[in-house]
């Protein structure tokens, strides 16, 4: 997959366009779903040998609607297809990809399901291409946007937008899965790599699309703003050997400086115009990072007052813990050590106890108290690259 | 998130197995076919196998270059892998879900463990 070639660029855009087509005219979004597939890959086959047809959207709805008339034959619902109209082009509409990415987010599924399904309807991937993202088997994620669409059906959930009431409430977790499958890419830090950050490519492409189709929405240029500000830093987040590099010791001349201007030109006009959310608030503090091009320059006390906001506002172990480092920055490691004493037992389990209480048990200057909790961090984490840091760091301060 | 279900042999196991009649025995493979189905068809199932007995096992090493596959250490050992179950779920309580159903847990234990992923938060 590596770098997206025109070709693939051309037949994601027009995906969702050419499925809502077929799904209006045809009913039964399942169908028409695995109709649209098999017609992408119909192009990604015949076109690179017979050239791009003149408009390729209407070539792949043409194809798919053939497909799906097949498939009605197949099925001995030949009566309803007796019934459709004749046989004007299916039409494409404005609000065709906000519609999908609502229907395919749909609360009565899992997020897993959510994720695979979205990335295959909207986004336009194969289901080979999702499996080798999510590091799954084929058959796997075949199953899982199977059962999301019986589900789908299941529901009586139709192909349309829900009132302006239900939306709101859609939209936010339609957010969430966007977020969801950007943290899947952003977090990985080798091995299969290339695949994972084609991930994060394509939530940040969905988040424009939801952005564009709803752009006084606050949380979503939140989002949008937030997942580019991430994604700025990621040149400088892992050495070429796929250890981690923390923020205070990267080299910021590597992060994407037009990412984080886009970034805080986006949640700049958010914070300004829109009711204030969690993801706006994490996108402020992303971007209060980016403007610092030394780390010394990082307006600390700014970022300790919005996670505050955010503790308020969602409350997590991570918005808690992160806190807890920003009161460090501005108050002193004897401080956030008192917060963090506080606050423990409300994250008892949270395998970052161990690692924060570590850095500031260094910035404190008690090497050896830091070095046990390194150890302790390393055990806990589920991380591969974290594991290697968290020891990296106990054995420093060994040396 | 992947986690491992792992079903060791053991002598509190094989004593299970000794007591079970034919019909039983062929149901708890049954069980664990259906088990495998099940999985499936929930889209969690990354894979799942059952070993060969361990007096089959290879021990290879390389020294100086040199690849070593010998049939031992012959140290009785009373306690041995019989077989996986990988499956990746959001969280470690379905996966203990998973882990009750497989048919070994009803006689002995299974040992559920998270598996290491490749990310990576930023510190």
């Amino acid at each position: 997959m590596g770098v997206l070639t025109g070709l693939e660029d051309l037949l994601r855009t027009a995906a969702p366009q050419v499925l809502a087509a077929v799904t209006r005219r045809y009913g039964d979004f399942d169908a028409s779903e695995e109709a649209v597939q098999e017609a992408l890959l119909a192009a990604a086959q015949q076109w690179p040998a017979d050239g791009v047809p003149d408009n390729p959207r209407s070539w792949l709805i043409t194809v798919a609607s053939r497909r799906r008339i097949e498939l009605l034959r197949s099925d001995a619902a030949r009566r309803k297809r007796e019934l459709l109209p004749p046989d004007p082009l299916p039409d494409v509409r404005g609000d065709d990809e906000l519609t999908l990415l609502v229907l395919c987010c749909h609360p009565a599924l899992t997020p897993v399901s959510q994720v695979a399904l979205t990335l295959r309807a909207v986004g336009g991937l194969t289901t080979a291409e999702i499996a080798r993202a999510l590091l799954v088997p084929e058959p796997t994620v075949g199953q899982r946007i199977s059962r999301a669409k019986q589900r789908i059906r299941d529901s009586g959930a139709r192909f349309a937008l829900p009132g302006p009431d239900e939306l709101g409430a859609r939209l936010t977790g339609v957010r969430q899965v966007l977020y969801l499958i950007f943290n899947e890419g952003h977090t990985a830090s080798s091995g299969s790599r290339l695949h994972r950050v084609e991930l994060t490519r394509e939530a940040i492409r969905l988040a424009r699309q939801l952005h564009a189709a709803r752009p006084d929405d606050g949380e979503t240029a939140g989002l949008l703003a937030l997942m580019l500000l991430t994604d700025a830093r990621r040149p400088a987040r892992t050495r070429p050997d796929g250890g981690l590099v923390p923020l205070a010791e990267q080299d910021r001349a590597l992060w994407d400086r037009t990412a984080i201007a886009e970034g805080i030109e986006i949640i700049t006009k958010a914070l300004s115009s829109t009711r204030i959310g969690p993801f706006q608030l994490q996108a402020a503090i992303a971007a209060i990072h980016g403007e610092a091009t030394r780390p010394e320059l990082t307006d600390w006390p700014q970022i300790k007052d919005l996670y505050a906001l955010l503790h308020a506002l969602a409350p997590s172990p991570m918005v808690a813990l992160n806190r807890i480092v920003a009161v460090a920055m501005v108050d002193g490691p004897k401080v956030a050590l008192a917060a963090l004493d506080r606050a423990e037992p409300a994250l008892a389990e949270h395998y970052r106890v161990a690692a924060v209480r570590a850095h500031l048990l260094e910035m404190a200057g008690e090497p050896e108290a830091a070095r046990e909790q390194y150890r302790i961090a390393a055990r806990r984490t589920l991380s591969l690259p974290e594991q290697r840091y968290l020891e990296s760091r106990a054995a420093r301060l060994s040396n | 998130m992947k986690y491992l279900i792992l079903i060791q042999s053991n002598p509190r196991s094989l004593e299970v197995w000794e007591r079970m009649t034919d019909q039983q025995r062929m149901d708890f493979g049954r069980d664990h076919l259906k088990l495998n189905a099940e999985m499936e068809e929930a889209g969690v199932l990354v894979a799942a196998e059952g070993l060969a007995d361990p007096s089959l096992a290879r021990w290879v090493s390389v020294r100086g270059g040199e690849t070593i596959a010998s049939d031992g250490p012959y140290a009785e050992v009373k306690e041995h892998l019989a077989g996986f179950y990988l499956v990746d779920c959001p969280t470690v309580d379905e996966a203990i879900a998973w882990a009750a159903k497989v048919p070994d847990a009803a006689n002995t234990e299974v040992e559920v463990r998270p598996v290491l992923d490749m990310s990576g938060w930023e510190f």
